[in-house]
């Protein structure tokens, strides 16, 4: 029994978690599935996962590229300016000759601009590439960043910005673990978060840090207690409950589940009881926003 | 000839450092005087990119030789594009692997690790 | 020479620092780092207690902008490739945005602009004249943990620990850089694999990284009835790489109850308490006498 028509929702939902192996990608793989039509984009550009439990597809891959120097042998005095400005440490000078390291390259485009010569150009590299496929109707669009760049935003960037997905549906953005910067970039559009915690103190801990996060950033959140177990303490449930934050859903911990998930299998879609607890959590999303 | 040698102290007698790229000082002993100095390695303080920092410090110190424990990829491609002898340091006092390497008794290094590439920003 | 062991597991979640903590205590080690910077989790088994030290930890420098002196050219909002700089009333800097790459600094016609040292974190020591040194550190939101941070807290730890046998050391999550930080110079990883898909995988990757720098790896798996047909596969592929297999652990509820009360298993008599202790003695003779039996 169906709650609100979700396609008749446009949103975006950031699913993260403070530490990894919360749940988050079992969580967003599971609500995309029930909330056809939707979106799901997998943000943990370094070790994607959720294109494993939707083996979407009709893949279209897009290469994402950036700028990195070279520098003209012909106009290089050998003066060193650029290697002394960069502060990545990308540019070597030796026997006359300008190295560029390009995983160490940010892409800022500096030693370009200051080079007394011009003797520096910038080429586009490829450091990921964005897999958009289906899986009924579920628009599954993975970021994956090669092994050994630096960075995985730009890739985020790309990813949020490809626009594949239908007019109406919830898009769900699993996010990467922890708060760095790549989580920051994965949240700007979010209209919602959902935090994802395990009822151990070391899910509370980083919990704490994640609602720091998305508190900064000023967006509405609720939490997933996932993992959960009958009678016993759960510090994450007491902690938000002391500060007055949302609980959206508990999801009991269940062997089932685990397996169904460490096989990259949709519990949802293999049998009735997860399929309801998966659309109990979109109904009280649905209402909360 | 200059030899170079990452160290854990700038004194005489200091002993080698386990790192290449984030020893806190490089030892430079020239062989036809038999005087030694110390300069301070400021790639140790890089938090990305100190082997290519540190690197570019040995090349710019004039060394011919540098012995060390370890080497990652990326100071690798320099210092052997720069020419420079990559041998292998025990650990110990800098001067004996030094006194080792003039002996002839310090073979090449061999093993070249993976670099630290980058995850998360 | 004080032995060092490294705990890592590739992704998050699959027991790192629960097994961390229990070979602390079993091993009745005076010396252990968190190196998991991003979610420090050891000192809530292990116990932040004992005498604290804090040193600021310094990430890349930002650019900021002296208002004074600005004219609102706009030239370093236009220049700036990450979306750092806006200009408004005044022109202000995003420092979560800033990269640090210093282009505004050198192209600013007025010098308004001045990159400064930014802590990103703190390193935090402490010292307990009973249960030795603990060294880890803090980062402040919007930053990740980096080869150096790795690199300092374990500095931080073989500085304070004079005397000790052995160090404990909870290693970063993921593959990458912070990863190949913790490996440098210790006597042992153990790798806690988790069998999913992506646990089996993660586990190869760390395990092609660790014989790249020469470093010496075994194999443990924690809940492991979750899913025995993943559990045999890695067994499987250990066997094929010729890593030793110290055994597994089961998915045991009682875990929950025993790290909830800042308890480690090492003294629990639960199924994954009897399971670690007998880990224990594997991780014991291999760090010792470099076999298993």
């Amino acid at each position: 029994m169906k709650g609100i028509t979700t396609g008749q929702i446009k949103m975006n939902i950031a699913v993260l978690s403070g530490k990894g192996g919360t749940g988050k990608t079992m969580v967003s793989v599971n609500l995309a599935r029930i909330a056809v039509p939707s979106v799901y984009v997998d943000c943990d550009v370094e070790e994607p996962n959720g294109h494993l439990y939707f083996k979407p597809e009709d893949v279209v891959c897009e290469e994402v590229s950036v700028l990195v120097p070279k520098s003209d042998p012909d106009k290089c005095n050998g003066c060193r300016e650029c290697v002394r400005f960069c502060r990545f440490n990308a540019l070597v000078f030796s026997l006359d000759r300008l190295t560029v390291f390009n995983d160490m390259c940010h892409s800022c485009g500096g030693c370009s601009v200051i080079c007394p010569q011009e003797a520096i150009t910038e080429y586009p590299r490829t450091i990921g590439h964005l897999e958009l496929g289906r899986s009924g109707d579920v628009y599954v669009r993975t970021g994956i960043m090669n092994i050994g760049e630096v960075a995985g935003s730009p890739i985020i960037s790309r990813l949020l910005d490809v626009n594949t997905s239908p007019k109406k549906g919830i898009t769900f953005i699993d996010c990467p673990p922890g708060s760095s910067c790549m989580v920051m970039e994965s949240i700007k559009d979010a209209d919602f978060c959902l935090l994802v915690t395990e009822p151990t103190i070391f899910g509370t801990h980083n919990l704490k840090m994640v609602v720091e996060l998305v508190t900064e950033f000023d967006k509405p959140f609720g939490v997933i207690l996932n993992k959960t177990v009958e009678g016993e303490a759960d510090p994450s449930e007491e902690y938000c409950l002391e500060n007055h934050i949302p609980i959206i859903g508990r999801i009991p911990f269940d062997r089932e589940l685990s397996n169904l998930s460490s096989e990259a299998k949709i519990a949802s879609e293999e049998s009735v009881r997860f399929e309801n607890l998966f659309q109990s959590i979109l109904d009280n999303i649905s209402e909360m926003v | 000839m200059k030899i170079i040698v990452p160290v854990s102290d700038n004194t005489d007698d200091s002993n080698v450092d386990p790192s290449l790229s984030r020893a806190p000082y490089y030892m430079v002993y020239d062989s036809e005087t038999g005087a030694s100095e110390s300069i301070s390695n400021s790639a140790k303080d890089s938090p990305s990119g100190a082997g290519v920092k540190a690197a570019q410090t040995i090349v710019d110190a004039g060394a011919e030789v540098l012995l060390t424990v370890r080497c990652g990829d990326r100071a690798y491609n320099v210092l052997n594009g720069a020419g420079i002898k990559i041998m292998s340091a025990s650990p110990g006092k800098a001067k004996d692997n030094i006194d080792a390497y003039l002996k002839g008794n310090l073979s090449e290094l061999d093993t070249i690790h993976e670099g630290h590439h980058h995850g998360a920003n | 020479m004080m032995k060092q062991l490294l705990i890592l597991s590739g992704k998050g979640g699959t027991g790192k620092t629960t097994v961390a903590g229990a070979m602390t205590h079993l091993f009745r080690a005076m010396a252990c780092a968190d190196c998991d910077v991003d979610a420090p989790n050891l000192h809530l088994i292990f116990g932040n207690t004992g005498k604290e030290q804090r040193k600021d930890y310094y990430g890349l420098p930002k650019a900021h902008i002296d208002e004074a002196i600005c004219t609102m050219c706009g030239l370093c909002s236009e220049m700036c490739r990450f979306d750092a700089i806006k200009v408004g009333y005044t022109t202000r800097v995003d420092s979560h945005a800033c990269e640090g790459c210093g282009l505004c600094e050198a192209i600013c016609p007025q010098d308004a602009i001045e990159m400064r040292p930014v802590v990103a974190g703190d390193l935090r020591l402490y010292t307990d004249l009973e249960k030795g040194v603990f060294s880890t550190a803090q980062l402040r939101i919007g930053n990740g943990t980096s080869g150096l941070l790795v690199t300092e807290v374990k500095k931080q730890m073989i500085g304070a620990a004079e005397g000790a046998e052995l160090a404990i050391i909870d290693g970063p999550p993921g593959i990458g850089c912070p990863v190949i930080a913790s490996i440098s110079g210790v006597d042992m990883v153990l790798i806690v694999a988790e069998p999913s898909i992506s646990g089996l995988s993660d586990m190869e990757r760390i395990l092609d990284t660790a014989r790249g720098l020469k470093a010496f790896s075994a194999v443990c798996v924690n809940k492991a009835d979750l899913n025995p047909r993943l559990t045999d596969n890695i067994v499987t592929r250990c066997r094929e790489r010729e890593v030793p297999y110290l055994g597994e652990i089961p998915y045991d509820p009682e875990v929950v109850r025993v790290v909830n009360r800042g308890l480690t298993l090492a003294y629990s008599e639960c199924p994954a308490g009897v399971a670690v202790r007998e880990i224990f003695e594997r991780v014991a003779e291999l760090l010792y006498e470099g076999v298993v039996e």
